[in-house]
C-alpha cells in the first residue's frame, strides 16, 4: 500500500476492491465539467450513486491567512480571486466589512457607482453560469452566444476599471474613478441588449427546449427544509421557493431605494433554478436602468471624508501639506480601524457572501474569515447527489454553480 | 504530339512543392495545437473566453480537447496548489509526445501574489514550459500570442523530437 506522504494524501488510499456490489469512481480534479477543481469519489450501484464525497482544497491558496499578514488596502485585490466570475462582488464584500469596522459610509455617487457594478456583475455571473451549465449538459451554441453578451459585459467593466477579470473597482470608502464619458450609453445599450437576447436567445434556444427539459426537470432536487439545513443561500434556496435574499432582508448601499423583485422557483428542481436565474438577470437590468437615473445630480465626491483612515483626493495630496503627510503615514504603515469585530453579509451572485473581520487596532486583520456561499453548495453535493444517475451528476455540479476560488479560498 | 515547353521560371514554377519533412511536418503540428482542457483558477475563466465565440481560437485550429490522450498543449492556467502538483504532472505524463506547456498567469509562472505555504511556485517545478505568460489575468489577446509564438517556436523544431536540444534552438 503508498504510504502517504506531502505529496499524495491520506485518502489516496482509498480502498477501491469491495465486498459489496458497488464500484467507487473517482471524479476528478481535473474533470471538463467539474467547474475547476472540485474532486468526487462516487460509490455507485449499476449507475445509481450510493453515496458521495466531495473532496476539496485542490485550489487552496491560503488567502485567510494571507490577510493576516497585509494591511487593509493591500488585501483588497486578493479578494478578486475569490469569486473570480464577480470580482466586483468580493471586493464590495470585503470593503463593506471593512467600512462598518471604521465607521464609515461611501458618498452618493460612489453608492451609485458601486450599486450599479454589483448588478453588472451578478449579470456576468449569471451569463456565465448559463453557458456552463448548458455547456455540461451539451448544448454547446448556448455557449457561444452567452459569452457574446458576456464579452459586452467585460467591455464595460473595462472602460470602467481597466480589468476584464480581476477589477478591484471598488475600494475601501467608495470607488477610486468616476464613471468615464460614454458609460451610461453603453450601459443602457447593453440592458437593452440583454432584455433582447433572454427574450429571443436564451428562451428560443433553452425554456421550451425538449432535450434541455429531459435533463433538467425533476433533477437535483432539493427540498426547502434540505435547503434550510444545508445552509443554502442565493439561487440554491429561492430555487427551493424560500424567498429569501439579503438585498431585501438587510438592505445595504442603495438597494432600500430600488424597486425590484425577488424571483423564486418553486419545483425545486434544475430546471426552476434556470429559470430563476434568467428572471434574476431580468431583474439586474431593471436595477440599472433605475441606477442610471439616480446618477445624475449626486455630488462628484468618491470617497469618504476620514483622513484618518481613507487618503484624501489627489488634488489636496498635491496641494496640502497636511494630506500629503495622511497619505504617506497610511500608505507605509496602512489604516488602524477600531478594535471590535464585524461581520457584514451581502447578496454575491451566487449567495450570501460575508467577510468576518477581528481587528486588534493593528494595521492587519487579527483574523479574516470569508463565509462564501459555494462552500456551503459545495457541501451539499454529498446529500443532493445521492440516489441520482451518473449522467446527472454533471447537471446538478453544473446546477449549483459553484466556483472552486471561493471554495477552497 | 504537343510540342509545347513550359517555361518553369515564369509561369509560376514547377508543378511539385519542394519541401523538407521538418516543414511538412511542422506545419501540421504547429497548425492543429490541441490544448488540454484543463482549468485550474481565475486565468481558466480566461482561457475559456478565449475559446468562445468573440476571440475564438478555432480560427487558429486550437481546439480544446477534454482528454491529454488527444491533447499537444497543456495550458496551466491558474494556481497550481500543493495539492493539485501530483494530478498536474500526472496528466503531463498522459499526454503523447509531442508535447508543449504554457503556463499562463502570474501565478503558474512563479506563484504570483499567492506566496503562501499551499501553492507551487511557478509550474516550472513540476512540468518544462515552452512559454510563459505574463498578467494576472492575462488577457485572451495575450494567450492568442503565446499561442502563435509556440507555433513559432514549433516551427523552427526538427520533426524529430531527440534532436530538439536548447543549443538546437535559434532564439526568436
Amino acid at each position: 500500500m503508498q504510504q502517504p506522504n506531502k505529496l499524495s494524501p491520506f485518502f489516496e488510499n482509498l480502498n477501491f476492491e469491495r465486498d459489496d456490489n458497488t464500484m467507487v469512481i473517482n471524479f476528478g480534479p481535473q474533470h471538463p465539467s467539474a467547474h475547476g477543481q472540485l474532486r468526487l469519489v462516487l460509490e455507485l450501484d449499476g449507475e445509481q450513486v450510493v453515496k458521495a464525497y466531495p473532496d476539496i482544497g485542490y485550489l487552496h491558496r491560503g488567502i485567510e491567512k494571507m490577510a493576516e499578514n497585509m494591511t487593509y488596502n493591500e488585501f483588497l485585490p486578493t479578494t478578486d480571486r475569490l469569486d473570480y466570475i464577480a470580482s466586483t462582488a468580493n471586493n464590495y464584500a470585503y470593503a463593506l466589512a471593512v467600512e462598518k469596522l471604521l465607521g464609515i459610509e461611501a458618498p452618493r455617487r460612489a453608492q451609485v457607482i458601486r450599486t450599479m457594478l454589483l448588478e453588472l456583475n451578478r449579470i456576468i455571473s449569471h451569463l456565465f453560469f448559463i453557458a456552463t451549465h448548458a455547456l455540461d449538459v451539451g448544448a454547446m451554441s448556448v455557449f457561444l452566444y452567452a459569452f457574446r453578451e458576456r464579452e459586452f459585459a467585460m467591455d464595460l467593466m473595462e472602460d470602467y476599471c481597466g480589468a476584464r477579470l480581476t477589477h478591484s473597482a471598488v475600494r475601501i470608502g467608495g470607488v477610486p474613478l468616476d464613471l468615464p464619458n460614454d458609460f451610461m450609453r453603453n450601459i443602457r445599450a447593453f440592458c437593452d441588449k440583454v432584455d433582447y437576447e433572454l427574450e429571443h436567445t436564451y428562451n428560443a434556444l433553452l425554456q421550451e427546449n425538449r432535450i434541455w427539459k429531459m435533463r433538467l426537470e425533476d433533477v437535483g432536487v432539493l427540498t426547502p427544509e434540505d435547503a434550510l439545513s444545508w445552509g443554502c443561500t442565493g439561487p440554491m434556496l429561492r430555487g427551493s421557493g424560500i424567498p429569501y435574499d439579503i438585498r431585501k432582508e438587510e438592505p445595504y448601499e442603495l438597494y432600500p431605494e430600488l424597486d425590484f423583485d425577488i424571483p423564486v422557483a418553486d419545483t425545486n428542481d434544475s430546471y426552476g433554478r434556470y429559470r430563476l436565474y434568467m428572471a434574476e438577470m431580468a431583474e439586474s437590468t431593471k436595477i440599472i436602468r433605475q441606477l442610471i437615473l439616480k446618477y445624475d445630480g449626486t455630488e462628484p465626491q468618491l470617497m469618504a471624508h476620514a483622513p484618518q483612515y481613507i487618503s484624501a483626493p489627489k488634488e489636496e495630496i498635491m496641494t496640502q501639506n497636511y494630506a500629503l503627510m495622511q497619505h504617506f503615514v497610511l500608505v507605509t504603515q496602512g489604516m488602524r480601524p477600531p478594535k471590535g469585530e464585524v461581520y457584514v453579509p451581502t447578496e454575491s451572485p451566487k449567495g450570501e457572501l460575508g467577510f468576518y473581520i477581528k481587528s486588534e487596532g493593528e494595521p492587519y486583520a487579527y483574523r479574516l474569515k470569508c463565509r462564501a456561499p459555494s462552500f456551503f453548495h459545495t457541501g451539499l453535493l454529498q446529500e443532493i447527489l445521492v440516489g441520482t444517475y451518473i449522467a446527472d451528476v454533471v447537471t446538478i455540479i453544473g446546477s449549483t454553480n459553484i466556483v472552486f476560488g471561493e471554495v477552497d479560498r | 504530339m504537343a510540342q509545347h515547353q513550359v517555361n518553369y521560371a515564369s509561369a509560376g514554377g514547377l508543378p511539385v512543392a519542394l519541401t523538407t519533412v521538418d516543414h511538412l511536418v511542422n506545419w501540421g503540428r504547429s497548425n492543429s495545437l490541441w490544448p488540454l482542457t484543463y482549468g485550474l483558477a481565475c486565468c481558466a475563466i480566461e482561457m475559456m473566453a478565449s475559446g468562445a465565440s468573440r476571440y475564438d481560437f478555432d480560427r487558429m485550429g486550437t481546439i480544446f480537447r477534454a482528454s491529454p490522450r488527444q491533447a499537444d498543449v497543456m495550458i496551466l492556467a491558474g494556481t497550481l496548489s500543493k495539492k493539485h502538483a501530483e494530478f498536474a504532472r500526472r496528466l503531463y505524463d498522459q499526454m503523447t509526445e509531442p508535447k508543449w506547456v504554457i503556463s499562463m498567469g502570474s501565478c503558474a509562472n512563479t506563484g504570483g501574489m499567492f506566496n503562501t505555504y499551499a501553492t507551487v511556485q511557478g509550474v516550472d517545478r513540476i512540468v518544462p514550459v515552452d512559454i510563459y505568460l505574463p498578467g494576472c489575468a492575462p488577457r485572451p489577446e495575450t494567450l492568442q500570442y503565446a499561442l502563435m509564438m509556440l507555433q513559432k517556436k514549433i516551427r523552427r523544431e526538427s520533426a524529430n523530437m531527440k534532436n530538439n536540444t536548447k543549443s538546437n534552438l535559434r532564439l526568436i
